[in-house]
């Protein structure tokens, strides 16, 4: 951009100096816009909120606060709820994350094959992103109800005894799980996809002359050139799975998240803290750690991503 | 290819100038609520309610307007009351966002008084005390702040009585008279025993009561003490009669007497058309949700019994002014005209919800219902009324009985043992006040 600045018809010519001085401050006003919305709504409510862990605070008299120190988070250590909470989103987490990113795959895979219809197919995969997790949660809600869900009925067919896909732990974990696979296996195949077109052909051509089958060249060839797009795709899906919010809460409408709070995710168990018990000292602890949670799982994948690529180098 | 970056450009430029429509949308609509209001004496009242006070159905609004022409009157309306307190809280602490009127759940008024005093108007500064004669006493008692204040004005109470199906009862062989039925099930045993014999003959699927929570919510709803004694100490625990309701609770769970619904949920509004239980713990404003969710399909195969156990209060409401509020003397009015006997007893026959001024319920007395073929409600709830006890409420009433029934439901859903749900009870109110 500071490039193409002088290209530009100037009326009076500024002098040298002012010119310099622009040409250095200029890239740094040019990004100034969104620094200070993310100071403002970024930053300053990160170390806000890390300030307000360390109190008492309570909704009903915000003002208030006392001082805390580390209570908060020793409380957590022995809160039953918490560590429930972590271990739903954990699986949840799993039960989301793995079906939906292999599906992805498969569905970007059949994808970038020549088909009929292409660009509608890939349209008409993202639009369960474009839906609303309200509207999703709701219409699934109904389809996993007990005495009338749609699902249930349709195993009722097959023979199999109705489900509570609310009360049981798995089910009620398998039904939320779904939402998130439906909406964003789409998502994420369109990510696979645009990775796979930009594996040069010529590597395909390669393995064909040396007789590879499809399937070995999904395997040598795509999965090989898609390892950074797998990598972003991983790294999202984690961060959503640990923040997963919506769908649990609006499942049955209840902020325990059922009622053994056998899908009470992080997210979901800070919400309840804070405006169901009106605790926020304890719910902006609750936050904290759900955000080094995410910095630690996000490191992990680097690091992982980061020794098998230096082992390919290496080989 | 230039024509694809183009397109992407083209596309970018779209989505930045619909978002800056979006914000300017928002900037605008933000003046327009404040300008539309004050110009030429017209007020536009705002009225926050959760579940169903019934005054849009009762027509109440309109006859308002009516009275004042200078009024606008806009209700908004949440139909769980958990998501309404939690929304209200947020806006009292914030300062912002508060309607003129707003509804306050009985369960919730000692919050209001013994913690939030300062944040809704003392009415009596608009004359309130004169208006003390209109109410039951232990209504009025329940609003007045430590120094007197009056922080809000009661709509109705919530006597209870038990609503049932005559047509399921019919075709199980029980009798489906309801001087009968009251006899059967003086107490709660006889309630249970009734229960089991229909559970043998039951017509299809369908099941004795709703849920066991309900059972425990009606029963606790007899007591004077519930979760703090009259010192303000949390008892719950080791409060006999709170144990007894649960382990009757625990006892219908076991006999498979329960439909295992959980009130307020989906399933539960959905079992009302389809006929899944047999009888409903029913405090007045039950009736009108029975109504709203059964449809016309279900008029005349209702009817409504006195309770076993003798009589209760579960629920009721209030109507308070924010401090934060726009027009307080207007809502005030507004508020005063709404919980006058007059409109009370015009809810009641409208709606169900049962009235909380004296010569409203004598107003009342003789009212009867359609739609439950006829019941004589105005008498039922009326003597309910008058012999419910007057109950001591705490600050977390509704967030501790949100707990046990959680820990009920546990219970019949779940099957886990009863003195685990007890212990999970505990551990989740512990969870609560933290």
């Amino acid at each position: 951009m500071s490039l193409a600045a002088p290209a530009k018809a100037v009326p009076a010519p500024r002098p040298p100096a002012v010119r310099r001085l622009w040409r250095a401050l200029s890239p740094y006003a040019y990004v100034a816009p969104f620094f200070s919305l993310f100071a403002a709504f970024g930053l300053f409510p990160l170390v806000y909120t890390a300030y307000v862990s360390l109190h008492r605070v309570e909704l009903q008299d915000p003002g208030t606060m006392e001082w805390r120190g580390l209570g908060n988070y020793t409380a957590l250590l022995g809160d039953e709820f918490f560590w429930t909470a972590l271990r739903n989103t954990f699986t949840i987490g799993l039960l989301s994350t793995v079906p939906q990113l292999v599906m992805a795959l498969g569905l970007a895979h059949l994808l970038n094959h020549r088909l009929r219809g292409r660009t509608f197919l890939r349209t008409a995969m993202l639009l369960p992103y474009a839906t609303s997790v309200a509207a999703a949660t709701l219409v699934f809600a109904q389809l996993f109800g007990r005495d009338f869900g749609l699902v249930n009925y349709a195993l009722g067919l097959a023979g199999v005894g109705p489900v509570d896909w609310q009360s049981d732990t798995l089910a009620s974990q398998i039904a939320v799980s779904t939402i998130v696979v439906w909406r964003w296996t789409g998502y994420n195949a369109l990510i696979y996809l645009a990775g796979m077109q930009s594996i040069p052909s010529e590597l395909y051509e390669a393995a064909e002359m040396d007789g590879a089958s499809r399937l070995r060249q999904f395997f040598h060839v795509t999965l090989p050139g898609l390892r950074p797009t797998i990598l972003f795709t991983v790294v999202v899906s984690t961060i959503g799975a640990t923040q997963l919010f919506g769908e649990p809460l609006l499942f049955e409408g209840s902020m325990s998240g059922g009622i053994s709070h056998q899908y009470q995710t992080l997210g979901l168990y800070l919400y309840e803290q804070g405006w169901g018990f009106f605790h926020l000292g304890r719910a902006a602890a609750i936050a904290w750690v759900m955000f080094l949670l995410i910095l630690v799982l996000v490191g992990a994948n680097a690091l992982v991503a980061r020794r098998r690529s230096r082992k390919e180098a290496g080989r | 290819m230039p024509t694809t970056r183009a397109a992407a450009r083209a596309v970018l430029r779209l989505g930045a100038v619909a978002l800056a429509g979006s914000l300017l949308a928002a900037c605008g609509s933000g003046t327009s609520g404040t300008a539309s209001d004050g110009a030429g004496g017209k007020v536009t009242l705002t009225v926050d309610l959760f579940g169903s006070f019934g005054y849009k159905e009762a027509g109440l609004y309109a006859e308002y307007e009516k009275l004042h022409p200078n009024v606008t009157i806009k209700q908004s309306d949440t139909q769980d009351e958990a998501d309404y307190w939690k929304s209200l809280q947020t806006r009292l602490a914030g300062g912002g966002g508060l309607a003129d009127v707003q509804g306050i759940e009985v369960g919730r008024i000692a919050s209001v008084t013994q913690q939030q005093a300062e944040r809704f108007e003392d009415l009596r500064k608009y004359g309130a005390d004169s208006l003390k004669d209109r109410f039951a006493e232990a209504k009025w008692a329940a609003a007045a702040g430590k120094n007197g204040e009056v922080l809000a004005l009661g709509t109705d109470v919530g006597p209870e009585a038990l609503c049932y199906r005559t047509d399921l009862f019919a075709e199980a062989g029980l009798p489906t008279d309801r001087a009968e039925l009251a006899k059967r099930w003086s107490t709660w045993d006889g309630y249970l025993d009734l229960g089991r014999q229909y559970k043998a003959k039951a017509p299809g699927k369908s099941a004795w009561i709703d849920s066991v929570g309900s059972l425990y919510s009606i029963m606790i709803g007899q007591e004077k003490e519930r979760y703090y004694d009259a010192s303000g100490a949390l008892i719950w625990e080791t409060n006999p009669p709170l144990k007894a309701a649960w382990n009757a609770s625990v006892e219908a769970s076991r006999d498979g007497l329960s439909a295992k619904l959980d009130q307020w949920s989906p399933q539960w509004n959905q079992a009302f058309a389809a006929g899944s239980f047999a009888t409903i713990p029913c405090p007045a404003w039950m009736l009108g949700y029975i109504k709203g969710q059964a449809g016309e399909t279900g008029k005349g195969k209702w009817d409504v019994a006195p309770l076993p156990g003798g009589a209760g209060n579960w629920g009721g409401a209030y109507l308070a002014v924010p401090r934060a509020a726009k027009h307080k003397k207007e809502a005030y009015e507004l508020v005063t005209w709404l919980t006058a006997p007059e409109q009370q007893a015009k809810v009641f026959t409208a709606q169900g919800n049962f009235p909380s001024a004296t010569a409203a319920i004598a107003e009342v007395a003789g009212t009867t219902d359609p739609y439950f073929n006829g019941a004589p409600i105005g008498k039922i709830f009326g003597d309910a009324a008058k012999a419910a006890p007057v109950q001591v409420l705490g600050v977390h009433d509704q967030n501790i009985s949100q707990q046990i029934t959680n820990a009920l439901s546990e219970v019949e859903r779940k099957g886990l043992a009863p003195d685990k749900a007890w212990e999970n009870a505990k551990k989740g109110v512990a969870n609560t006040l933290g």
